[in-house]
């Protein structure tokens, strides 16, 4: 029977742009069709992983996502490698927990020795996000940038907010800045566009879109993605052509879901391997709307995720 | 696919009779078009423009029903790519797989687990929906399997056999229950065709590839059979994940009838981690699988999977609400913190998990605000002191603690001196705007 593929007709192209630096830099965006649309179009190069270090030890975390991280916990710079040796990181993304002026509030030079100490002792590109506090925020990463000039971290979330003063330290540093908005279209773009006059270059914007998990309103981040990427790619809408980038284990691992236990409820069933796929599920619900750069926490949802990607975008 | 008025409307009888209920063949043609009438409010037309209005009208992906009573399935009927250009209509059926060489106490504890396996959210029943059972060689054997799991499940039931006699034998004892039979293939077409005929039983199609799909859809169209469900064959991921695609695409951008149906996928044969199935069915929910079959359930990876569907399935027009009322979370006691909040149902969890990580036993109290968060209420006069207070006084949560301090979210920081002039008594403290900041606010606060 003739029967004739149907093709979305792509106008667009999402930006390519390089995060870290030297041999372990990574390259993400880039696609010409919707994610994993592999017969309409080409993704080059396939969605990264970055795993998540606490500046902090972790108060609340379940067993199961604190077990791969016994003992390093207490130190970003051991945590960080042990990620990277032990779990196979291509990029760490650490988040400053510990600046939180609702909570241990510690201070910007402090944040600072944390952040160098880990940008140092790493090769992988480092993703420095803060509290979403913009005074907070302002003052850490400013100083974070200026500290690490030549690294190319990928520092936010840059808010309207705050966007002038963090953008101008991206540019005067060259870092690649998280452009960040509250789940709306409109509002992610007016940010790409305010940082594009500001003088931040294209290939220093990745946008995050704020996601959420499974259970906790992940359809308003999916199909806010989704039209992200169909005025990217069928729309020519140029400031909606970057790439995205989404911190989900943080909202996946906060959930009640995930800390209930196994004899509390056995519906639930086993407890380590509902938040496991609670992780990897929510992650790849948002890879399938257009995710570039994921943060993710447990090395077993990690894994489940990255086989994914290999054979979705394997030789067909 | 759909018609404008003018095309209907040249197709009626241009009598204007009145007898449709509408004073002209135009308006009622309008109103056809726009979906507000039914074709069959017209005693005149013609059997001609019956044909071509059916032929028309019918959606381009066909509505398929499996099972009988309350827990009949309804997949397909779905009219577009992306939810957020109206809203996928039908959730998909999830299936658990057993075999009829597995022996009774596995078989007992698969269907204890498909009774068992279900949650309730917001107030709605979250339910797996199918037991598919999957013959080996011997008729009387499967036969035996399917009445077991007849008797012992309510829910929706899959034939599973290559071999008419052997599907024949199943469906003699339970062609009352509507199964879906899966599946004719180039091989059994005939056959299998007959038995959804005369059973009236909704038919699987599987074949090597789409293209051959559709051509054997097209033959069983044409002998009549309405009501099938498609499987493109495909069991590597990439390949099974572009055929979705696919299907639902030509079917929709190009009207093309032959893949005009549900899709069945099989994460169940993709691979033999189940955490790895359970992501793969993950990806089906979002991307357009009708019936997901999966080689086993458990609590870890199917609440996760019924979660998932109703969030994807949620229509963007209407939120998803939660009830008025009073909430206890921990075991609060009369000096616990009262907290109010709007039941947009996203808001509910956030709030309400935060309360609960904080560990403070507290009441949260949720004011019907039909559905919107608290700054949409709030600037919609639905989350505001007139509408508060009198939830408030009636909920009886005033004899519930001794303090009398109601925190309001920051948001409605406003509304603190009209509450405290609607509710005498009653002093209104004013709490984080961020969820993520309840925990700390809670443990600092004082009766």
């Amino acid at each position: 029977m003739a029967f004739e593929v149907p093709k979305t007709a792509y106008s667009g192209k999402i930006k390519e742009i390089k995060l870290g630096s030297g041999g372990k830099a990574v390259t993400v965006g880039g696609e010409s069709s919707y994610p994993f649309y592999l017969f309409e179009g080409e993704m080059p190069h396939s969605p990264r992983i970055a795993m998540e270090v606490w500046d902090m030890p972790p108060q609340d975390w379940a067993p199961a996502a604190l077990e791969p991280f016994q003992g390093v916990t207490d130190d970003p710079v051991a945590w960080a490698k042990k990620c990277i040796d032990d779990y196979g990181a291509e990029m760490i993304c650490l988040q400053l927990i510990s600046t939180d002026p609702n909570g241990l509030n510690r201070s910007a030079d402090e944040a600072t020795a944390v952040v160098k100490k880990v940008a140092d002792a790493i090769d992988v590109p480092l993703i420095v996000w803060g509290t979403a506090n913009h005074d907070k925020d302002t003052e850490v990463l400013r100083q974070v940038a200026e500290v690490c000039q030549g690294k190319n971290l990928i520092i936010g979330p840059v808010e309207e907010g705050d966007h002038k003063k963090i953008g101008a330290a991206a540019i005067g540093y060259h870092h690649t800045v998280i452009s960040s908005t509250p789940i709306d279209i409109n509002l992610a773009k007016q940010l790409n566009i305010l940082l594009g006059n500001l003088g931040v270059s294209d290939d220093l914007i990745i946008v995050d879109p704020t996601v959420s998990c499974i259970g906790y309103g992940i359809e308003y981040c999916y199909s806010v993605m989704e039209r992200m990427r169909m005025a990217g790619l069928t729309q020519q809408d140029e400031k909606l052509q970057f790439p995205l980038i989404c911190n989900v284990s943080k909202e996946v691992w906060k959930t009640k879901e995930v800390h209930i236990p196994t004899a509390e409820d056995p519906k639930l069933g086993d407890a380590k391997k509902r938040g496991i796929l609670l992780e990897a599920m929510s992650t790849m619900v948002l890879l399938l709307a257009g995710g570039d750069v994921m943060v993710m926490r447990h090395p077993e949802a990690i894994k489940l995720v990255r086989e994914m990607i290999t054979e979705l975008t394997a030789a067909n | 696919m759909a018609l404008t008025g003018i095309e209907i409307f040249k197709l009626l009888p241009k009598t204007n009779c009145k007898d449709c209920g509408e004073p002209t063949c135009l308006a009622f043609a309008m109103k056809l078009a726009a979906g507000k009438a039914s074709l069959s409010a017209c005693p005149h037309v013609s059997e001609e423009s019956k044909a071509k209005l059916m032929e028309a009208s019918a959606p381009p992906i066909i509505p398929v029903t499996i099972g009988v009573g309350d827990r009949v399935l309804k997949v397909g009927g779905e009219t577009v790519m992306f939810r957020h250009e109206k809203r996928f209509e039908n959730p998909p059926g999830l299936a658990i797989l057993i075999s009829d060489g597995m022996d009774d106490a596995e078989i007992d504890a698969r269907l204890k687990r498909f009774n068992e396996l279900q949650y309730e959210r917001i107030g709605l029943l979250l339910r797996p929906d199918l037991v598919a059972v999957k013959a080996g060689g011997d008729a009387a054997r499967f036969k035996a399997v399917v009445a077991k799991v007849k008797e012992k499940s309510g829910g929706g039931i899959i034939l599973m056999s290559e071999n008419a006699d052997i599907m024949a034998a199943g469906l003699s004892v339970c062609a009352d229950r509507k199964p879906l039979l899966y599946a004719a293939t180039e091989a059994n077409l005939d056959k299998m065709a007959a038995l959804a005929k005369d059973n009236s039983c909704p038919l699987a199609v599987k074949a090597d590839n789409v293209e051959k799909l559709a051509e054997l859809t097209t033959r069983l169209t044409g002998a009549g059979i309405k009501e099938l469900i498609i499987d493109s064959g495909s069991r590597a991921l990439r390949r099974a994940f572009q055929d979705q695609i696919i299907i639902r695409s030509a079917a929709l951008a190009k009207k093309f009838r032959p893949l005009g149906f549900p899709t069945i996928v099989f994460p169940a044969e993709m691979t033999d981690n189940p955490m790895k199935e359970a992501v793969i069915a993950a990806m089906f929910v979002a991307k357009y699988g009708s019936i997901i079959v999966l080689s086993d359930f458990q609590g870890e990876s199917l609440f996760p999977l019924l979660v998932e569907r109703l969030n994807v399935y949620t229509d963007p027009q209407r939120p998803l609400a939660t009830k008025e009322g009073i909430y206890e979370i921990g075991k609060p006691n009369e000096n616990s913190p009262v907290l109010i909040t709007s039941n947009f149902s996203l808001t509910y969890f956030i709030v309400s998990g935060e309360v609960e990580t904080s560990k403070i036993p507290s009441y949260l109290l949720v004011k019907d605000t039909e559905g919107l968060s608290v700054m949409t209420a709030w600037a919609a006069g639905k989350f505001v002191a007139d509408a508060i207070a009198p939830f408030v006084k009636k909920c009886g949560i005033a004899d519930m603690v001794k303090h009398h301090k109601l925190v309001i979210p920051g948001y409605a920081a406003a509304e603190s001196g009209g509450l405290e002039e609607e509710l005498p008594g009653w002093e209104v403290q004013v709490g984080p705007r961020e969820g993520s900041n309840i925990p700390a606010y809670l443990k600092s606060w004082k009766p």
